[in-house]
């Protein structure tokens, strides 16, 4: 199998498999407890997030690890809106923050979704027209998971700072091939499987200052924002995979970007790209194509590549993806688009490799 | 060859995807998201709630075929509810499963199944068909869940891209073998609702998507209006019970005007129909002539009765009682299904 899901979660880095091993065989503990073993499992939580916070330019005590990446954007936006006020945030965002943002609007809460460009890129000032007195956060992705589209977060990070609103960004799909530091926002989402360390772990760093009500709430774990017996496994080991894609940084960059141009090249007659290249992260390709997304599927399934269509529902069935649809992409279109993302396993013969197999897929039909 | 086997998380469907991979096919099982409700929600009730397709998806992977749920919603609401819905405003009584074949699963599925590759397309249902140089179309072998009608719409181009391994058993049979290759579906219980209404009932269904169709309206007997009713929706020609009246005589249903959306009761005698008006008629094979003798079933759990066949209506031989416009008349002769079409409108003899 040629695997070009990485977007939708990458293999693990071995940093991080050795890491995780003493804690899924004989090291063991809850983290809240006086004795030895408790202590040893303390320590290695608190390692753990010094090391992150090392990596994303933080303070320890900012950082709250969670049960992954959506638990940590429910908790940015929830936690800031239990507090008070309005929600602003975008078309193109993970179902993790839109389907948030409806759920606080039934509650009664003020939600703005602010448009994008049919280029799939959210513009700063519609974002900041959208704030009003009384905005407790403003939530806007670095990186969009199914286009790769990147985000002017930076720019409008320095404006809601200068008229003090929270800004939240979903760093998800970010972490690996951007670099993702805490200085750009003040709530920040990430998602261990993202990056190569295990599923159902993350993070969501809260800057020193930031009110924020806690989403789980019991044994007061993570200085009371999010409690639960910590996950320690998951923990050390997202923390060796976050080490590891920082330090692969510049590789992983050059080589998916190479990988992906010599995909695309191979395939420059027979699709056309979504979004310009240089609009987006080097590691996603998306693609429109003559050929229904779900039956490319299925052919390039049976031919041994994987990708994916924009979105799928739980039952796996390829769905219009709101994504396409905020871009003013037509349902006809969205319909034959597809995703290729690369990953920290992917060569270059990766691009050309997968290319043959689109094509040997494209012929099936004719 | 390569082969799509439609599986609905059924006993039918997962035997007849075990059948056809015990020959040795090259098989993809598929399961078609058919309806959501407006927040999401799968169906309740039916072939295709979120767990049977949890049910398909699991006999797929013990047969270890590659297997996909495929986004259908789009070509069930313009195929088959919508027209669910117009029909019943109009007075007619629609039989959804006869459309979801006709437009979906023969038709679009089909379709996919020949972009995918596939040679042959493969469901659970209770039909044979023999093929030759023109493949022909007959009655299950199990008479108690013959499905020939629902299936009476196909043509022969789609009769020779399709096969349907339980028809050639009983249920009994069918039950056998998944028990014996240890199919998880071997026990399930039978579906007999319509899919897409779900929770409540088929009134609730069309409440909710069609206002108009449960609009109030007169109750008329004769010519005196006895009441009023809650929507035309809520009855069929033939109907008796729940009329919401007690009167001495039995009083049926035997008109629905949709102009000023009266129901109109009478007796026994003006339910007699002996002529049927087809709409859309289709043939499994060479069309009958004029004059041909024929026999035509009228609803999906009824016998075949004899006719004779002009085109465009059938005439039979003796009369008929409480037939509704918008069912499907399956053309038969013996156990072979020779064509079908939509009643559109029942006359009586002069």
């Amino acid at each position: 199998m040629l695997y070009l899901d990485h977007a939708a979660t990458t293999p693990l880095r071995p940093e991080a498999a050795a890491a995780m091993a003493p804690w899924l065989g004989p090291q063991f503990g809850n983290t809240s407890g006086s004795h030895a073993i408790s202590r040893r499992a303390k320590n290695a939580l608190e390692e753990a997030r010094e090391r992150v916070a090392t990596v994303l330019g933080a303070k320890p005590a900012e950082i709250v690890f969670t049960g992954g990446g959506t638990e940590a954007d429910n908790l940015a936006l929830m936690g800031r809106a239990a507090v008070s006020g309005q929600v602003v945030t975008t078309a193109i965002e993970h179902e993790a923050v839109l389907a948030t943002s409806s759920f606080l609007a039934r509650l009664g809460r003020e939600v703005a979704i602010v448009s994008v460009t049919s280029e799939g890129v959210v513009d700063p000032d519609a974002v900041l027209a959208a704030t009003t007195g009384d905005t407790a956060v403003v939530s806007v992705m670095a990186v969009n998971n199914e286009t790769g589209a990147r985000q002017p977060i930076n720019e409008i990070a320095t404006a809601l700072a200068e008229q003090g609103i929270p800004f939240h960004t979903d760093a998800v799909q970010a972490f690996g091939s951007q670099a993702v530091s805490a200085s750009q926002a003040d709530l920040i989402s990430l998602a261990a499987h993202k990056f190569g360390g295990p599923q159902g772990v993350g993070i969501l760093y809260v800057r020193e200052g930031t009110r924020l009500d806690p989403l789980l709430n019991g044994g007061g774990q993570e200085m009371g924002r999010r409690s639960g017996t910590h996950n320690v496994a998951g923990i050390v080991g997202m923390t060796a995979a976050m080490e590891a894609a920082t330090s692969d940084r510049a590789r992983f960059v050059a080589a998916t970007s190479e990988a992906r141009q010599r995909f695309e090249a191979k395939l420059s007659d027979r699709v056309e790209r979504t979004i310009p290249v240089d609009s987006a992260v080097p590691h996603i390709s998306h693609l429109r194509f003559e050929v229904p997304a779900d039956t490319m599927l299925v052919r390039i399934d049976r031919l041994g590549l994987a990708a994916s269509a924009g979105s799928a529902c739980q039952s796996g069935a390829t769905t219009i993806s709101h994504v396409l649809e905020a871009m003013g992409v037509s349902p006809e279109t969205a319909r034959r688009s597809l995703r290729f993302s690369f990953g920290w396993t992917s060569t270059p013969e990766d691009g050309e490799q997968a290319a043959e197999l689109v094509l040997a897929a494209l012929e099936e039909g004719r | 060859m390569r082969v799509l086997v439609a599986m609905s998380g059924g006993v039918d469907s997962s035997v007849a995807a075990a059948l056809i991979c015990e020959e040795g096919h090259d098989v993809i099982g598929v399961t078609l998201k058919l309806w959501q409700g407006p927040q999401g929600e799968m169906p309740t009730a039916g072939c295709c709630t979120l767990s049977d397709s949890e049910d398909a998806r699991r006999v797929a992977a013990q047969l270890d075929i590659p297997y996909y749920v495929l986004d259908y919603t789009d070509h069930f609401r313009h195929g088959v509810v919508e027209r669910f819905v117009s029909d019943y405003r109009h007075g007619r009584t629609p039989n959804p499963c006869v459309e979801c074949n006709r437009t979906v699963k023969f038709n679009q599925l089909l379709e996919q199944s020949q972009a995918f590759g596939c040679d042959l397309l493969v469901t659970g249902h209770y039909a044979r068909v023999r093929s030759g140089r023109t493949p022909e179309l007959w009655r299950g072998l199990d008479r108690q869940k013959d499905q020939s009608y629902v299936l009476s719409m196909l043509g022969p181009d789609t009769l020779s891209r399709v096969r349907f391994p339980v028809g050639e058993m009983t249920k009994t049979e069918t039950r056998g073998i998944a028990e014996r290759l240890g199919l998880r579906t071997a026990h399930k219980a039978e579906s007999q609702e319509i899919c897409f209404v779900g929770v409540g009932n088929y009134r609730d269904f069309l409440r909710r998507h069609d206002p108009d169709s449960v609009a109030p309206g007169p109750i008329i007997d004769g010519k005196n209006p006895i009441g009023r009713h809650q929507g035309v929706a809520g009855f069929t020609i033939g109907q008796r019970h729940g009329l919401g009246i007690a009167v001495g005589e039995p009083r049926y249903v035997v008109e629905i005007r949709s102009r000023d959306r009266a129901v109109v009761l009478g007796d026994r005698a003006r339910l007699q129909v002996d002529r049927l008006v087809l709409d859309e008629v289709t043939w499994t094979g060479l069309p009958l002539t004029k004059g041909a003798p024929v026999e035509v079933q009228y609803r999906s759990h009824g016998q075949a009765v004899p006719s004779k066949w002009n085109p465009g209506v059938v005439a039979f031989e003796r009369p008929q009682f409480g037939i509704a416009t918008g069912q499907t008349a399956a053309l038969y002769q013996g156990d072979r299904v020779l064509g079908s079409g939509v009643i559109a409108a029942t006359e009586r003899a002069a």
